[in-house]
């Protein structure tokens, strides 16, 4: 009886545990990095698709999602979204597909996945964290690994911005993420190797950026339905006040 | 129950206050649905404007384009045919275009921007089918008087080749011209008014 | 030949239509002159809660319909297409996805009511037989709906619950091909299921919604305290002492209760439609894939607790049907609670200690289960199961017992304020 108490007690306290909100990657069981991504953030989202076309676009797909979409929500006019944001001879109804056909031999072993729902499916966490934790992996084929997602096939496309960098000699396996919180700095499971042309924190609103932009490629919607939202709400509320005084008002009758 | 006490002036004012305020709410609540129903962003992306190149359209010639689904025609009248259309007035309904069948800037009794290019709708007036170019002339089988035109064979409508509709035909009205402006001297844009400049 | 004027004496348009149609007849059975105990409390919300959730269910899926396309090759791109392309698509796609979850909110209330105020007493053992059905359609209803996205929960979650007919001895294997129409879940069975979805038990549902209300209204509703009202009527008018008209005292009342429903309900919609990977599941924003399943599959929230009985029951002489079976049970022994309980009293309130321990314990069991069904399989998870399905069936096979000896305190004649 004393021992079904104790395991009981263990329980409950492991189910309180449990309710706490953890962001640990599944694959890996490596903690994230935070990152609550806002696509309400006009100028970081509109950073983020000039970003993702220069530097993603080549390999992966918003199949999902307009040219014409991302310039009447983004605030971009069609001559600059021509000039600036569309390499190919698309049409401003188009979605973003890539120019590369998809049976080109050229892909790193799969075909690059399509990002339109990709913060939603993995997190916005994820995606932030991934595109910082490339490591040197002379065991990769391409020379390069991540902690995020184990044996990636994708190259780190970024490295120019980033630089390289190499797993920390002094974390071992497995316990180096539990101080990791904010960021590249002391306790970071990673060393630098090679400076890239942005700084830790630059590449830092880098990566914040673009996955603010995917964020919004993931429900271009959000936006207008919050606002949407807050309209609903306020009228609601009105209307609970008016039927409260109704009822009140109706049921003087009952004593 | 008891109706001691019972201010009525206040029961109707909440009742009539939280009907117009509730039936706003059922208003603005099937706003989205029947907004729903509009075309969608693919029905507009599908239906997007047409760049027709008419470089390579010979004289007398015709070329077919697709937008929003409907056949568009570009028909290059030679002088002879633009010079046809003042011969047939007496025959049709609307010869001066009165009718607002064409996009206000186009004024010309031509009904074309450049009169050489004749660009318009492929489909009759009357039901809808797509009729045919018929340039020979004289053709007493479709008309005494025949400079050329469109014949509908779904059920006899005859058009100029300015797609103006003929007396006496089921259709009504004259072809329509669809927006259209020049991009260059022969690229045109199908489903875009003019830039006013 | 003559018309037997209506003897409500209506006249115009209504008297026409009075003549020959029973409008102001059913106006007044059902509204006007449908008497209601007085004594409602924030409990009878849910009812006509649960009627506003079916309305939104309805209307959105009628206009989804509209735009979703069947198939697996086309279902996933058409959700997107509805989340982007078409105008409002979104919102009226997450007052549907909502409205699944929120249904089920409102109903467990709703039946936790009537279990607590003994509401499928004698003589309303009818009602509570229907609303169990309602209950039973509304999870085959859910299911159904959970699959048509085609992501990667939905068809391993169709998967999932589709092996489980796989159980039954000799035909189970046969059987669940000839479910999916496929030896995997594939285009046949989403092609079914929508059908069943958007076609068959929203019939059946809107059917047995009819019948629980008709026999609501032909016994009369029960109240929290479990007074009888019609045992009290006034000589002079017939009217019970206690009965107050359901129009307008309960409209107005309801209309409260609709617009705080529609204020939780509505900042879930428009705030978290995601509702932290409970009301939309992020594996599902991933397209089926017959290779890659999710790393942890878990059904619909509102089913938790009877997955958590699914898992918790071990297998047995070589089969896995006990799972199934007990989970059955789980929802089969519903039906039969007007059956089960012995109580002389209806409403907890005159129940005794045991009877409120019981509900109690049963209602924090049905929570943890619930939770558990959740989370990914463990010993522990095992164990808290094992012991939530035992409290969950001992609820209901020990109520004929402890509500029989439970100490009951009197009944007044009157409900009380």
């Amino acid at each position: 009886m004393t021992r079904l108490l104790t395991r009981l007690a263990q329980v409950s306290a492991m189910a309180v545990v449990a309710l706490l909100p953890q962001a640990v990657n599944a694959n890996s069981g490596m903690p994230l990095l935070h990152f609550s991504a806002d696509s309400g953030n006009l100028p970081s989202v509109q950073r983020g698709a000039r970003n993702f076309m220069a530097y993603c676009s080549g390999c992966h797909s918003l199949k999902y999602l307009r040219y014409e979409r991302i310039g009447s929500d983004l605030n971009i006019p069609p001559d600059v979204l021509k000039k600036n944001l569309m390499f190919t001879s698309d049409k401003l109804g188009d979605q973003i597909k890539i120019a590369m056909p998809a049976a080109s031999g050229d892909w790193f072993g799969r075909v690059p996945p399509d990002l339109s729902l990709e913060t939603r499916a993995r997190g916005a966490d994820w995606v932030y964290t991934y595109l910082q934790s490339f490591y040197l992996d002379d065991s990769r084929p391409m020379g390069v690994n991540n902690t995020v997602l184990a044996g990636a096939s994708m190259p780190h496309v970024l490295w120019e911005l980033q630089g390289w960098q190499k797993k920390a000699e002094h974390a071992a396996e497995g316990e180096h993420g539990a101080e990791h919180g904010g960021g590249h700095h002391e306790g970071s499971p990673f060393e630098p190797v090679s400076k890239g042309t942005l700084n830790p924190a630059e590449y830092q609103g880098f990566v914040g950026d673009l996955v603010n932009f995917l964020d919004y490629a993931s429900e271009p919607g959000k936006q207008a339905r919050i606002s949407t939202g807050l309209k609903v709400m306020l009228y609601l509320f009105v209307l609970l006040g008016l039927t409260y005084l109704l009822k009140k008002e109706f049921w003087r009758d009952i004593h | 129950m008891s109706n001691e006490g019972v201010d009525g002036n206040r029961r109707r004012f909440l009742t009539t206050a939280t009907s117009v305020v509730g039936a706003a709410g059922a208003a603005a609540v099937a706003w989205p649905f029947l907004a729903s129903l509009k075309p969608s962003a693919r029905a507009k992306a599908l239906g997007a404007p047409v760049i027709a190149d008419l470089s390579t359209l010979e004289p007398g010639m015709r070329a077919t384009y697709l937008w929003r689904g409907q056949p568009i025609w570009v028909v290059r009248r030679t002088p002879e045919m633009l010079a046809g259309l003042d011969k047939v007035t007496g025959d049709l309904v609307d010869p001066d275009s009165k009718v607002g069948q064409q996009p206000k800037y186009i004024t010309d009794k031509s009904r074309a921007l450049k009169p050489e290019y004749m660009v318009m709708k492929g489909v009759c007036t009357h039901l809808g089918c797509s009729p045919i170019l018929r340039t020979d002339h004289p053709a007493p089988e479709i008309a005494a008087n025949w400079q050329g035109g469109f014949f509908c064979p779904c059920h006899g409508s005859k058009f100029d080749l300015a797609g103006r509709v003929y007396k006496g035909v089921p259709a009504p009205t004259n072809i329509v011209v669809p927006p259209h402006r020049y991009e260059t001297d022969t690229v045109v844009i199908i489903g875009e008014d003019p830039k006013t400049a | 030949m003559a018309i037997t004027p209506n003897p409500y004496k209506t006249t115009g348009a209504l008297g026409w239509i009075d003549d020959r149609f029973p409008l102001t007849k059913m106006w007044k059975e059902h509204l006007s002159e449908y008497y209601a105990p007085k004594n409602f409390n924030f409990w009878y919300f849910f009812g006509s809660l649960a009627l506003l959730v079916l309305v939104n269910q309805l209307l959105t899926g009628i206009f989804l319909t509209m735009h979703y396309k069947p198939g697996a090759e086309t279902a996933f791109d058409s959700v997107e297409y509805i989340m982007r392309d078409v105008p409002w698509g979104n919102v009226i796609r997450y007052m549907h996805s909502t409205g699944a979850s929120a249904f089920f909110v409102v109903v467990f209330l709703h039946m936790f009511r009537g279990l607590m105020y003994g509401s499928y007493q004698k003589p309303r053992e009818l009602i509570w037989v229907f609303g169990s059905l309602i209950f039973l359609v509304l999870m085959a209803e859910a299911f159904c709906g959970y699959v048509l996205p085609w992501g990667n929960m939905s068809y391993w979650g169709a998967a999932v619950i589709i092996n489980l007919f796989g159980t039954i001895p000799f035909i189970g294997p046969d059987l669940v091909t000839w479910i999916q129409g496929d030896f995997v879940p594939s285009d046949a069975t989403l092609n079914r299921l929508f059908s069943i979805h958007v076609i068959a038990l929203p019939f059946v549902l809107v059917g047995l919604v009819v019948a629980h209300i008709l026999a609501l209204h032909e016994v009369g509703s029960n109240n929290p305290d479990g007074v009888e009202i019609k045992k009290k009527k006034d000589p002079a008018t017939g009217i019970p002492l206690d009965g107050i008209p359901f129009h307008p005292y309960y409209t107005v009342k309801d209309l409260v209760g609709v617009a705080g429903f529609l204020i939780i309900f509505c900042a879930a919609l428009f705030f978290m439609p995601d509702g932290g990977g409970y009301l939309l599941e992020a594996p599902n924003f991933t397209p089926a894939s017959q290779i890659n399943t999710p790393e942890h599959i878990t059904p619909a929230w509102y089913f938790g607790t009877y997955y958590a009985m699914l898992r918790a029951t071990p297998s047995f002489a070589g089969t896995q049907i006990w799972g199934v079976i007990v989970m059955g049970a789980a929802v089969v022994i519903l039906f039969f609670v007007p059956w089960l309980d012995k109580s002389k009293v209806k409403s907890i309130r005159y129940k005794g200690a045991l009877s409120k321990i019981a509900l109690t314990i049963f209602a924090i069991n049905f929570v943890i289960l619930n939770y558990y069904g959740l989370q990914p399989p463990s010993d522990t998870v095992q164990l808290i199961s094992q012991i939530g399905t035992i409290i969950y069936f001992a609820f209901f096979l020990l109520m004929p017992w402890y509500s029989k000896i439970d100490k009951t305190k009197p009944v007044p004649d009157r409900v009380t304020e």
